[in-house]
C-alpha cells in the first residue's frame, strides 16, 4: 500500500483507530527507517497506543506520548513534542487521534501545518457493528462532526468493521457494502479493509486491500 | 450474522437502560465511567427521554429522586468520589422507598485515588451507601453482556422491592469492548399507586417522604423494610458456580476479579489441582448458600479482590469460619495477574506451602 508522509487515523471511539495505526506503523517500518507514531488520545483513559510502548522501542519506532498518558493524571494533556510531527519531515508518521469530535478537537492546533504541507492521509476508521454507526449515515454523521472539530477533511476510508473476538469472515464479508455505501456517499475511496490476523487467510482474495491486524490487547 | 454488537461495558449499560424504559438520565463526569452520560448526550435526545448534566453528583442524584416519585425508570452513574458525594441521596431514596438504578463504575482510593479499575467500594456498596438501616440491591457484572442484562434486571428488582438497585462495576468493565446482544423482552413495569402523578380530585395526595414524625412510627417502617429485605435475601440472590462439582479448593471472586481466577482455575486444573469459582453476582444479597455447602467440602477458600479484603468478611460469614479464608489482592488500580491467583491456589492445595 502507499502511504503519505503523515497519516491520520480518526473515527467514532471504539472504532479500532489505535490497532488500524500501530499496525500501519508497524507496515510503514519495514518500508522507511524514521518512523513515528503519535498517541493523541486526550479522551481514552484506558486502551491506547501507549500500552503497546515495549512492542514499538523493540520494532525501532518511535513513540510520541504525552508522560501522563497511562497514569492517574486524568488530564487532556498532549505530548511535548507533538510538534516534531509537522516541523521534521524527515519523519514517516501515524498520528493516532482520539474519538469522535472531542478526541479530534486536539488535532486543531497541528491540522494548518498539515494542510500547508499537503503531504498526508486523513483515514476515517469505520466498524458497522458499533451501535451509533450502523448504517452509512450515521457513519458519515461522525465524519462530518470530526472533519469541523480537527479542521482537516479526509481522504480515505478504513474499513475495521469486526465484532471483537468473535468476529467471523463472514462479517467482515457483510461489512463490504456498508464501507462501499460510505465511499458512495463522501466520495472518499476505501484504502483497505483490516482484519485480526486470524481471519487473513480465510479473507484473503475475496477482499481487495486486506490489512492483517495484530492485535494488542491489555486483560482477558 | 449477527444481531450482535461491539459495545463498551458503559455503553451497554446506557443502551440496556433505554431498552429497560428508563427515559430519564442525570449525571455529571468522572473517569472511568463517562461513556455512559456521553451515550445518553447522544441517544435520548433522539428518543424523546431526558439527558441531564448536573451542576454536580449531588444534584444528579437528588434529580432521581424527583424522577423516581413520579414512578418512571431513572438512573445515574458515577465513579468512586462520586458516589460518595451521592450518599445522602441514596440514603434519602432508601428512607422514602423510591426505586432506582445507580452505577459505580469503580476506581482506586480512597479519596480521589486514580482512574484505574478497583473494587474497593464492596463495603460502601453493601454495607451502608449513606447512614442509617437500609441495604441497595448490588449486582456486580463480569462481562460486557452482563453490564447489559443486570442494568435490565436492576431496573425490575428496584420496582419489585421499591428500593436502589446498584451496578456496581470497575473500570475495566466499563471500558472493555466485547459483542453484546440486546433483544430483551422487557415486562412492563408495575403498578406505582404511591407515586406523585397527580391525584385528578379523584384520590388523596401521594406523599413521598423520608421525614417521620413519630418514633413509633419511624421504627414501624425500619421493621417493615427489613422484612422486605429478608425476603429479597430469600430469593434474590444469584451466584455462578465454576467447576465446583469435585473442588478441594474453592476461589471466590466478582467482575473482572472472577475472569482472571478462571484462567488461573483452567491453569491449575490442567496441573491435577481440583480447584473452582464460586462468582457472587449480587452482593447484596450476599449468595450464603454455596459457602455454606463449599465450607463442607473444600479445605480453604481464596477470596480475590481489587480491595485489601471486603468481600473476604462475608464469605468468613456465610462460610461460618468452618475453613480458612485466605486473600489474594492487588489494589489502587492494578489487577491481579492468572499466574498470582495460581500461586494462591498451589500454596493452599500445598496446605499453606508453596
Amino acid at each position: 500500500m502507499e502511504y503519505k508522509r503523515i497519516t491520520l487515523l480518526c473515527g467514532h471511539y471504539g472504532s479500532g483507530k489505535t490497532n488500524v495505526a500501530l499496525n500501519i506503523a508497524y507496515r510503514l517500518k519495514q518500508q522507511t527507517d524514521n518512523v513515528a507514531i503519535a498517541d493523541l488520545d486526550i479522551v481514552n483513559p484506558y486502551f491506547r497506543t501507549k500500552d503497546s510502548k515495549e512492542e514499538l522501542k523493540n520494532r525501532g519506532i518511535k513513540l510520541i506520548a504525552s508522560e501522563y498518558a497511562g497514569t492517574n493524571v486524568d488530564i487532556p494533556a498532549m505530548p511535548q513534542e507533538m510538534y516534531s510531527l509537522t516541523d521534521d519531515t524527515s519523519i514517516t508518521a501515524v498520528i493516532d487521534v482520539g474519538g469522535d469530535d472531542r478526541g479530534a478537537l486536539a488535532l486543531g492546533r497541528i491540522a494548518p501545518k498539515i494542510v500547508e504541507e499537503n503531504n498526508y492521509e486523513m483515514l476515517l476508521v469505520i466498524n458497522k457493528f458499533r451501535p451509533l454507526t450502523p448504517d452509512a449515515e450515521s457513519t458519515i454523521e461522525v465524519l462530518r462532526e470530526i472533519e469541523a472539530a480537527g479542521k482537516i477533511k479526509f481522504t480515505a476510508i478504513v474499513n475495521n468493521s469486526n465484532l471483537g473476538a468473535e468476529t467471523t469472515a463472514e462479517d467482515v464479508i457483510g461489512s463490504v457494502d456498508y464501507a462501499n455505501r460510505v465511499s458512495q456517499l463522501t466520495g472518499l475511496p476505501v484504502k483497505c479493509t483490516s482484519v485480526n490476523e486470524s481471519l487473513y487467510s480465510e479473507l484473503e482474495g475475496k477482499i481487495e486491500n486486506l490489512l492483517p491486524l495484530k492485535l494488542q490487547t491489555k486483560i482477558n | 450474522m449477527a444481531d450482535k454488537v461491539l459495545m463498551k461495558g458503559n455503553e451497554a449499560i446506557a443502551e440496556a437502560a433505554i431498552k429497560a424504559g428508563c427515559m430519564h438520565y442525570f449525571g455529571y463526569p468522572i473517569t472511568p465511567q463517562t461513556e455512559i452520560a456521553a451515550y445518553m448526550a447522544k441517544r435520548m435526545p433522539k428518543i424523546g427521554g431526558v439527558f441531564l448534566q448536573a451542576e454536580s453528583e449531588i444534584a444528579a442524584i437528588n434529580m432521581v429522586y424527583g424522577v423516581a416519585s413520579t414512578g418512571h425508570r431513572v438512573m445515574t452513574s458515577s465513579s468512586s468520589p462520586g458516589v460518595s458525594l451521592k450518599s445522602e441521596g441514596l440514603s434519602y431514596l432508601a428512607g422514602a422507598d423510591l426505586p432506582s438504578l445507580i452505577v459505580n463504575v469503580q476506581r482506586g482510593g480512597p479519596g480521589l485515588g486514580g482512574i484505574q479499575p478497583s473494587q474497593s467500594d464492596y463495603y460502601q456498596a453493601t454495607k451502608g451507601g449513606g447512614h442509617g438501616d437500609f441495604h441497595m440491591i448490588v449486582l456486580a457484572p463480569a462481562s460486557v453482556q452482563e453490564m447489559a442484562d443486570l442494568t435490565v434486571k436492576g431496573f425490575e428488582l428496584a420496582d419489585k422491592y421499591r428500593m436502589t438497585s446498584m451496578i456496581l462495576a470497575d473500570g475495566t468493565m466499563g471500558q472493555m469492548m466485547e459483542p453484546v446482544s440486546l433483544d430483551y423482552d422487557i415486562a412492563p413495569a408495575p403498578e406505582k399507586p404511591w407515586a406523585t402523578t397527580g391525584t385528578k380530585m379523584e384520590r388523596e395526595h401521594n406523599i413521598v417522604n423520608s421525614l417521620f414524625l413519630s418514633p413509633e412510627k419511624l421504627e414501624q417502617i425500619n421493621f417493615e423494610r427489613f422484612e422486605k429485605y429478608k425476603a429479597i435475601e430469600e430469593n434474590e440472590a444469584m451466584y455462578e458456580e465454576y467447576m465446583m462439582e469435585d473442588a478441594e479448593i474453592c476461589v471466590c471472586a466478582f467482575g473482572i476479579a472472577a475472569r482472571v481466577a478462571k484462567n488461573a482455575i483452567n491453569e491449575a486444573r490442567k496441573q491435577g489441582i481440583k480447584v473452582g469459582l464460586i462468582r457472587p453476582i449480587t452482593l447484596w444479597p450476599f449468595p450464603s448458600a454455596p459457602f455454606k455447602k463449599a465450607a463442607a467440602q473444600v479445605k480453604e477458600i481464596i477470596s480475590v479482590e481489587l480491595s485489601m479484603g471486603q468481600m473476604i468478611d462475608d464469605i468468613k460469614l456465610a462460610s461460618e469460619c468452618k475453613v480458612p479464608v485466605t486473600l489474594c489482592n492487588r489494589v489502587g488500580g492494578m489487577i491481579p495477574s492468572p499466574e498470582q491467583v495460581l500461586e494462591a491456589i498451589v500454596k493452599a492445595n500445598n496446605g499453606g506451602a508453596l
